[in-house]
């Protein structure tokens, strides 16, 4: 019986000394962070617009590609030339979402994927034979390749021009030209499609803290992308940072060449948007990774976070906007830009990969094995 | 009554306690081999990878490739004849090593839970498991015996109560008692859990846990050594693991600890469990008990209780060995393995390696998904012999793509329970030039803060 007190005592104590630490509470403590509003408000504010708006954008280019084929002029390949680029510049908003169909389609890859194949691009239109759903063929499709069809056949656009209508295989060029741009549509709008018509559902509904979890999930593709497909990819890459040279046929539009800075600072401001759970096209924010933070930050009073990845976000964007429109350019001219650059988007991936994962304790590519 | 150490070590006990460890164990092996074996993890984890992480001193425990399943399969059969008591010592000792290779294989997936398992079955092997209760002892009967000496048992208990009780004391550190750290960042985050997930939101429960839970490790082994509470701590013991079970993914370590956790009993239990087991498979106890009469367990040499007594001894004392090095131990880690700290912290890091070619000073970053899986990538960053290993690795493999003069740069940052991340491993080191030793790694850069206690 005496050890039964004895332990009941000890109990007791540790009860008054652990509610005793309790006796300063943070203010208006939550009882719970609602993900579904988070989920909600990506999925309707964000997602789905942004998806929206390429797909319109596609659309267009898609029109303007069938006007081009008919009757190939330089005013049409201007207005091809127009819709591209104002698709390619709507893609840098959705890009970060590879989540249900996108990531069953290999989405990104499928529309994106540079430097592109020239010489399997001319292989391609030389024989009239292609697969563009094959996975072999995604550096032959999509906007680089269209890059390469649209600015990169010649020096001249009367030149290029040439190719659709007096080059021996002129209906070739054409056919690939259209072949790509449809193919792009329609997988857009199957994204969007399954988007709207019941991915929106399920993915609001999965509120499930497990690595399948919508948080988990998209938490890990918004790191993945900005850490590869933007930092490395857009930045890192064509600056020489993973090679022993500097690679500036690697550049994102390098045909076009004026447009990498506009496709990077689209791309970043998309990033910090979305982390700001900010509505696409608007100024509203709602229920997002920021104010996650700041709901965990009243349980850890630890440092303020999301004020720290904003401010990085900017200082990254700052620093883009010293950069020449043309990055060919300035990584032959004055690299170290491109490296300073690369080092600023750089700090957000510790903040992000790092500081946030920790903080929503979400695993990095979660790989299901025991723990301690 | 005074401490009478010859008479301690003459003292006898009922041999059913240990006999129903064995099984327990035997089957629990089995079936963690069967699990991990059904996941798939054996691919993946020891025969994808391209580069394992060795443990200091066992380099040459190197991976068998395809051959790594039958690794598994003579580890799990040895399981089942340990169970049975069939051939236990050839067993027990074929356990033993095939388990603790396949640990050795890759310190990446190092748990304190696989250590227990090791240091378990390398104790088992000086103890007569099979003297009571096993095919041994049914086919041979001058190997049958009722009662073995008490600190076969007892060393077992040792063992448990080392366990349970060191890792109360590392939980005795501002981080765990003062923050509630790493459960505050934890817990919340279980917030899908049926009726405990708006709970585990509160910050008092984060300190009701983490005090709990350290008075749990210290008291749990008193408790139950005492005959008065031993019911009461079992249940202890099993609301504590089913809790552990329900909120982290740590396998079927809960189900092995209140298993062990018998062994604290009177063979009154045992008995009684070995009963039930008999009734299942039909076996005729009475005649078991019967040809183990009230012989006792006798052995022939003094080396196995000189061994389980140099063992113990050493797991008293290696867990300290972490004193001898300065500097925060979560943040540098030397002397954190072999220790039962459990769960004790999170971090998180990033490791960006620079391959740097000394004569031509081109220079690179490494993609370190070309060469880790995702868990590899996960502890490397945050460990720095791991650092280390694969900056060799890394230098090693691009001499042989043609590289010369490389050195080796990493640019590192490391958060530690929920403090913002900071830099890690000194960025101007050329990690070629270290060679990795138990020597202070004084390329750690300092932690920024300081968390007290043990």
């Amino acid at each position: 019986m005496k050890y039964w007190k004895i332990w009941s005592l000890f109990m007791l104590a540790l009860a008054v000394v652990a509610c005793s630490k309790d006796d300063t509470p943070s203010e208006e403590q939550n009882d719970s962070f609602n993900r579904e509003a988070m989920l909600v408000n990506w999925a309707d504010n964000i997602i789905i617009p942004s998806y929206t708006s390429l797909d319109v954008s596609l659309d267009n280019l898609q029109s303007e590609t069938a006007i081009f084929v008919t009757t190939p002029t330089l005013g049409g390949l201007i207005e091809v030339r127009n819709a591209w680029e104002n698709s390619y510049v709507a893609f840098q908003n959705v890009s970060m979402f590879e989540i249900g169909k996108a990531e069953e389609l290999n989405y990104r890859n499928r529309l994106n994927v540079y430097p592109t194949n020239t010489s399997e691009i001319e292989g391609f239109i030389a024989d009239g034979n292609y697969d563009l759903s094959l996975p072999s063929t995604i550096d032959a499709q999509g906007f680089p390749a269209l890059d390469y069809l649209l600015f990169g056949l010649a020096d001249t656009d009367e030149e290029i021009l040439a190719f659709y209508t007096t080059n021996p295989n002129a209906e070739g060029y054409r056919m690939y030209l259209s072949a790509l741009t449809e193919t792009m549509a329609t997988l857009t709008n199957t994204v969007l499609t399954d988007w709207t018509t019941n991915f929106r559902a399920s993915f609001v509904a999965n509120t499930s803290s497990s690595a399948t979890g919508s948080v988990d999930k998209l938490a890990n593709d918004y790191i993945l992308y900005y850490e590869k497909s933007l930092r490395a990819g857009k930045v890192g890459i064509p600056a020489g940072v993973f090679s022993s040279d500097p690679l500036p046929q690697n550049v994102e539009g390098f045909y076009k060449r004026d447009i990498s800075k506009k496709l990077l600072t689209t791309s970043i401001t998309a990033s910090k948007n979305f982390f700001n759970g900010k509505t696409f096209n608007g100024s509203a924010t709602g229920p997002s990774f920021k104010t996650y933070l700041d709901f965990l930050n009243t349980i850890k009073n630890e440092g303020d976070l999301s004020t720290l990845i904003n401010t990085q976000f900017d200082v990254a964007l700052t620093e883009v906007n010293g950069l020449e429109n043309n990055f060919v350019n300035q990584i032959n001219t004055d690299n170290s830009k491109m490296l300073t650059t690369y080092d600023e988007l750089q700090r957000n991936v510790i903040l992000l990969k790092v500081d946030m994962l920790q903080a929503l304790d979400i695993n990095v590519d979660f790989v299901d094995t025991d723990g301690d | 009554m005074t401490w009478n150490s010859t008479s301690y070590f003459n003292k006898n006990t009922e041999a059913a306690p240990l006999a129903v460890f064995r099984i327990f164990f035997g089957l629990m092996m089995f079936v963690s081999i069967v699990r991990f074996w059904s996941y798939g993890w054996i691919d993946k984890l020891y025969i994808q990878p391209e580069f394992f992480f060795s443990y200091y001193g066992f380099e040459w425990v190197q991976p068998l490739g395809v051959y790594t399943y039958l690794l598994f399969a003579v580890c799990g059969l040895s399981a089942v004849c340990v169970a049975l008591g069939y051939k236990y010592r050839i067993a027990i000792v074929v356990f033993f090593l095939s388990f603790t290779y396949i640990e050795l294989l890759d310190k990446t997936t190092y748990l304190n839970h696989y250590y227990f398992i090791s240091c378990l079955s390398f104790l088992l092997i000086w103890l007569p498991a099979n003297a009571y209760f096993s095919i041994d002892a049914w086919r041979n009967t001058t190997k049958a015996f009722k009662k073995i000496p008490q600190w076969t048992t007892d060393s077992i208990k040792a063992l448990l109560f080392i366990v349970y009780f060191y890792a109360g004391l590392a939980k005795l550190n501002s981080d765990w008692l003062l923050n509630a750290m790493p459960l505050k960042i934890w817990l919340p985050s279980k917030y899908d859990l049926p009726f405990l997930g708006d709970i585990l939101q509160q910050e008092w429960v984060h300190y009701a846990f983490s005090w709990g839970g350290a008075v749990y490790d210290l008291a749990i082994p008193f408790l139950l050594l005492y005959k008065r509470t031993r019911w009461f701590a079992f249940g202890l013991v099993v609301i504590f693991h089913v809790m552990t079970r329900v909120l982290f993914p740590i396998g079927m370590f809960p189900y092995v600890m209140i298993v062990s956790a018998l062994i604290f009993f009177d063979a009154g239990l045992h008995h009684k469990i070995l009963n039930f087991i008999a009734r299942i498979f039909k076996l005729n106890k009475q005649k078991i008990d019967s040809i183990s009469e009230e012989k006792i367990v006798r052995f022939k040499s003094g080396i196995p209780i000189k061994i389980a007594a140099a063992f113990l001894a050493i797991q008293l004392l290696l867990p300290w060995r972490y004193l001898a090095y300065p500097d925060e131990l979560f943040w540098t880690e030397e002397g954190y393995r072999f220790s039962w700290r459990v769960m004790l912290m999170e971090k998180a890091g990033y490791a960006q390696f620079k391959v740097v070619d000394t004569a031509t000073e081109k220079q690179f970053f490494v993609d370190n998904t070309d060469f880790l899986h995702p868990l590899q990538e996960k502890q490397m960053s945050t460990q720095p012999d791991f650092i280390l290993q694969y900056a060799h690795f890394l230098g090693a493999h691009f001499k042989t793509q043609g590289h010369e003069n490389v050195a080796v740069f990493t640019e590192s940052y490391v958060a530690l329970n929920g403090r913002l991340s900071q830099p890690y491993i000194d960025p101007k080191i050329d990690l070629m030039k270290i060679q990795d030793d138990f020597a202070h790694k004084d390329w750690i850069l300092k932690f920024n803060d300081t968390i007290k206690g043990l």
